[in-house]
């Protein structure tokens, strides 16, 4: 019935695509799209950041305070590594070191676990002292603002870290690939993916750190 | 530029033992999980117009309350519902996916000389993400219904009960459809068009579309976020837009309608797209304007991104915004007109065709015009003030959308039934549906403008009686434009089943589609095509006396 590569091309090359360098062209350039729409998602709770900081200043400050800088700081390190790992798998894939491949997967993997783990224990510490999101909030030790201060950090990170748990998934997906030997027939695409969505996810964090945990 | 094609238009000898995409895979499991573009396409056609059906079938239920000025079919907590019902389900399961999700499915790897959107599984993926947002919009209305109006204003939204959040859910997920569409077809246009089919050969349609799918793209996670916001304030009382709390309530308004806005111009441009098309062939002429045309659509869709607080004048905001909202929704009116006489420039000195296609393409042209015209008023802060939230503003938008996007939808429907189906309707009752709807429509939403300049507020089931008379007219309309779409119904449902078989191109369109067998093989093209000649270069055009122009 014609489903199968075009002539002179790899046998993953779908029918309706001509070529290898068109199928992977379009698979990234969506990707990027993707990318685009996940920033305009994020847009809308950092738009919410802007307005609330404007008008509540000293509330900021005091949220800022409540939050726990090495931690955070921490978490930056870890995702920044995993970052680098992702982009060595990447390499990896591109020359075809499957081993490479899922050693820096496995690690990127695990980086991403040590920020849940870190967010766990940054949260839990929150919940011991009342700190819960919007109407379960029961803090004394704060003005009576500081409610709209953690409706955004909570929402914020809590997508953020949503967001972080379905690269998990998509960095499983990639090492169950690798381990398959689904990438040894040099269709890498998948990896290149899976990493700028891995990267877009750091920066998100990059932006969240500073803006959240360092306002002086 | 060349009179002859390239590749001469395919009889249907060419294809002859070959099953159309309708034939090709037999059984329900075949349609259910289909890659194929133009299967995912009907299977949008049906849902939407399904529910189109049901929201239609509300506002008549309401506009019956409304025939007098007391309350005597609902209580107002239905009446609040129905409306909510309607609007709700007008804007995302049917309007936002029809024409971009139904047509542009089929057409846009057609019109490209491609075999496939760049990526079939995440085409029937939008498919089912859209029909679990309906089954989500759905469960709220099952389970007692919303009232919030299809705009879910705070403080209201995050604060009443009765599932809205099913409501909100329900939004949220078909906003992915949307982007996942949008997104597929942003990367097909790019890397997938025919070898010799530069940007400026490509159809309006596919221009149309392109614009459509980066607003899609881009708008719809605001959507997205917005909605999440106000479930988090219902579920988790967060408070952003909660004055208690610090927050405000017309921050959501701004983010709501930040989409909202882009959202109408997905509505609309792609029914731009459909009238370019429809207008050209049936003139056989080639467009007026083709890079106006191709221009303004992307123009169309990047401003239309600066207007949203046209929608927010009387809520508090400053006038200076005011008059900066005010001033760029003018200017947004300067690409939509170029196009308005870009059609009627190819219309002159044209052989134009009365036949249904064109019927409704110039009632496209009448009432989208007077839906644009009376924009001016809502665009301008000072008679705003006493529009804002009356019938002019509800008139205003059907005549803008029912009839841009409804009755162009309706014309592609006919221009590309044949293509689809492989069969042919009736044209006189064809004709006869056309006329009831234009009428029909009229009949109803006119009589709105006068009524709203007069005061009478939108969204109220009763009223003073000194706006009777016009609701009454309304209404007679409303039940004159179901006839004429029951009616469209009926001979088109006979048409699928019964019609006599089409031509292979009866129009005698020259774009891609039109290269291919009637319906189409599943893989669309043997090869793929090669293009060398402009999309409207009809063979008959004397290209001695300058091709056409004037």
């Amino acid at each position: 019935m014609g489903t199968h590569a075009p002539a002179g091309q790899p046998e993953w090359v779908q029918h309706y695509m001509h070529s290898a360098e068109q199928q992977h062209d379009a698979a990234k350039f969506g990707m990027w799209l993707f990318i685009a729409q996940e920033l305009l998602f994020f847009s809308g709770l950092f738009m919410a950041y802007i307005v609330f900081r404007t008008f509540y200043p000293e509330t900021w400050l005091e949220g800022a305070d409540q939050l726990n800088k090495w931690l955070g700081g921490l978490n930056t390190l870890v995702l920044i590594f995993s970052s680098f790992t992702m982009a060595v798998g990447v390499r990896c894939a591109q020359l075809r070191d499957i081993p490479g491949l899922k050693r820096n997967i496995a690690i990127t993997i695990a980086c991403a676990f040590i920020f849940l783990v870190v967010k766990y224990f940054e949260y839990t510490h929150k919940f011991h002292l009342g700190i819960f999101p919007g109407k379960y909030y029961a803090y004394e030790g704060a003005t009576g603002l500081m409610p709209i201060f953690f409706a955004i950090y909570y929402s914020i990170t809590g997508l953020h870290a949503i967001h972080i748990i379905a690269g998990i998934v998509a960095l499983f997906w990639v090492y169950w690939r690798a381990v398959k030997g689904q990438y040894d027939t040099g269709n890498y695409i998948s990896v290149e993916n899976v990493g700028i969505y891995w990267h877009l996810v750091d920066l998100i964090w990059i932006f969240l750190f500073p803006l959240l945990y360092l306002v002086k | 530029m060349t009179t002859e094609l390239q590749n001469p238009p395919v009889t249907a000898d060419g294809f002859e033992n070959e099953p159309s995409y309708i034939n090709a895979r037999k059984g329900l499991m075949s349609w259910i999980v289909t890659v194929d573009h133009k299967r995912i396409g009907l299977l949008y056609l049906f849902s939407t117009l399904f529910f189109f059906a049901i929201a239609g079938f509300s506002a008549v239920a309401f506009r019956l309350e409304l025939f007098t000025p007391a309350p005597d079919l609902f209580t107002g907590d239905t009446y609040n519902k129905l409306f909510t019902l309607h609007g709700g389900m007008m804007v995302f399961l049917v309007i936002i996916p029809l024409t971009p999700a139904a047509l542009g499915n089929f057409l846009l790897p057609l019109m490209l000389g491609a075999k496939d959107v760049a990526f079939p599984k995440l085409n029937l993926a939008s498919y089912y993400i859209y029909c679990a947002g309906a089954l989500c919009l759905i469960s709220a209305v099952v389970l007692g219904g919303f009232d919030t109006g299809w705009t879910f204003y705070t403080p209201y939204s995050s604060s009443v009960g009765g599932p809205v959040t099913w409501a909100l859910m329900g939004a949220f997920i078909l906003g992915f459809s949307s982007i996942f569409t949008g997104l597929n077809f942003v990367v097909t246009i790019h890397k997938m068009r025919a070898p010799g089919l530069s940007f400026w050969k490509m159809p309006l349609m596919i221009w149309a579309l392109y614009a459509t799918s980066i607003t899609q793209l881009l708008a719809t996670p605001v959507l997205a976020i917005t909605l999440l916001l106000v479930t988090l304030e219902r579920v988790l009382g967060i408070g952003i837009f909660d004055p208690a709390m610090g927050g405000d309530p017309v921050l959501m308004q701004h983010f709501f309608w930040f989409y909202s806005h882009p959202a109408v111009y997905i509505m609309i441009l792609p029914a731009f797209g459909i009238i370019s098309e429809l207008v050209a062939v049936h003139s056989r002429k080639r467009i007026f304007g083709y890079g106006a045309i191709a221009l303004s659509s992307v123009s169309i869709a990047v401003v239309g991104f600066l207007v949203w607080g046209h929608h927010m004048f009387v809520s508090g905001q400053s006038e200076l915004s005011g008059a900066v909202f005010s001033f760029l929704t003018f200017f947004i009116a300067v690409p939509t007109a170029i196009k308005i006489f870009s059609w009627v420039g190819t219309m002159y000195g044209g052989s134009v065709r009365l036949n249904a296609p064109m019927l409704y393409t110039l009632s496209f042209l009448f009432l989208f015009t007077i839906g644009g015209l009376t924009g001016l008023p809502l665009a301008t802060m000072a008679t705003d003030v006493h529009l804002h939230d009356t019938y002019f503003v509800v008139a205003h938008f059907h005549y803008v959308m029912a009839s841009g996007a409804v009755i162009s939808f309706l014309g592609a429907l006919h221009h590309w039934w044949p293509k689809m189906f492989g069969t042919m309707y009736d044209e006189g009752s064809a004709k006869i549906g056309a006329w009831l709807v234009f009428l029909g429509f009229n009949l109803t939403f006119f009589p709105q403008f006068m009524m709203g300049s007069s005061g009478m507020p939108r969204r109220y089931h009763e009223y003073k009686p000194e706006f009777e008379l016009m609701h009454q007219l309304s209404t007679i309309g409303s039940l004159l434009l179901a006839a004429g779409l029951i009616w469209t119904a009926i001979y088109l449902t006979k048409a699928l089943f019964w019609g006599p078989k089409a031509p292979h191109n009866p129009w005698g369109g020259v774009t891609l589609e039109w290269q291919t067998s009637t319906p189409p093989i599943e893989h669309n093209f043997h090869e793929t095509p090669v293009c060398t000649t402009g999309p409207y270069d009809f063979p008959e055009i004397d290209e001695s006396l300058g091709g056409g122009h004037h």
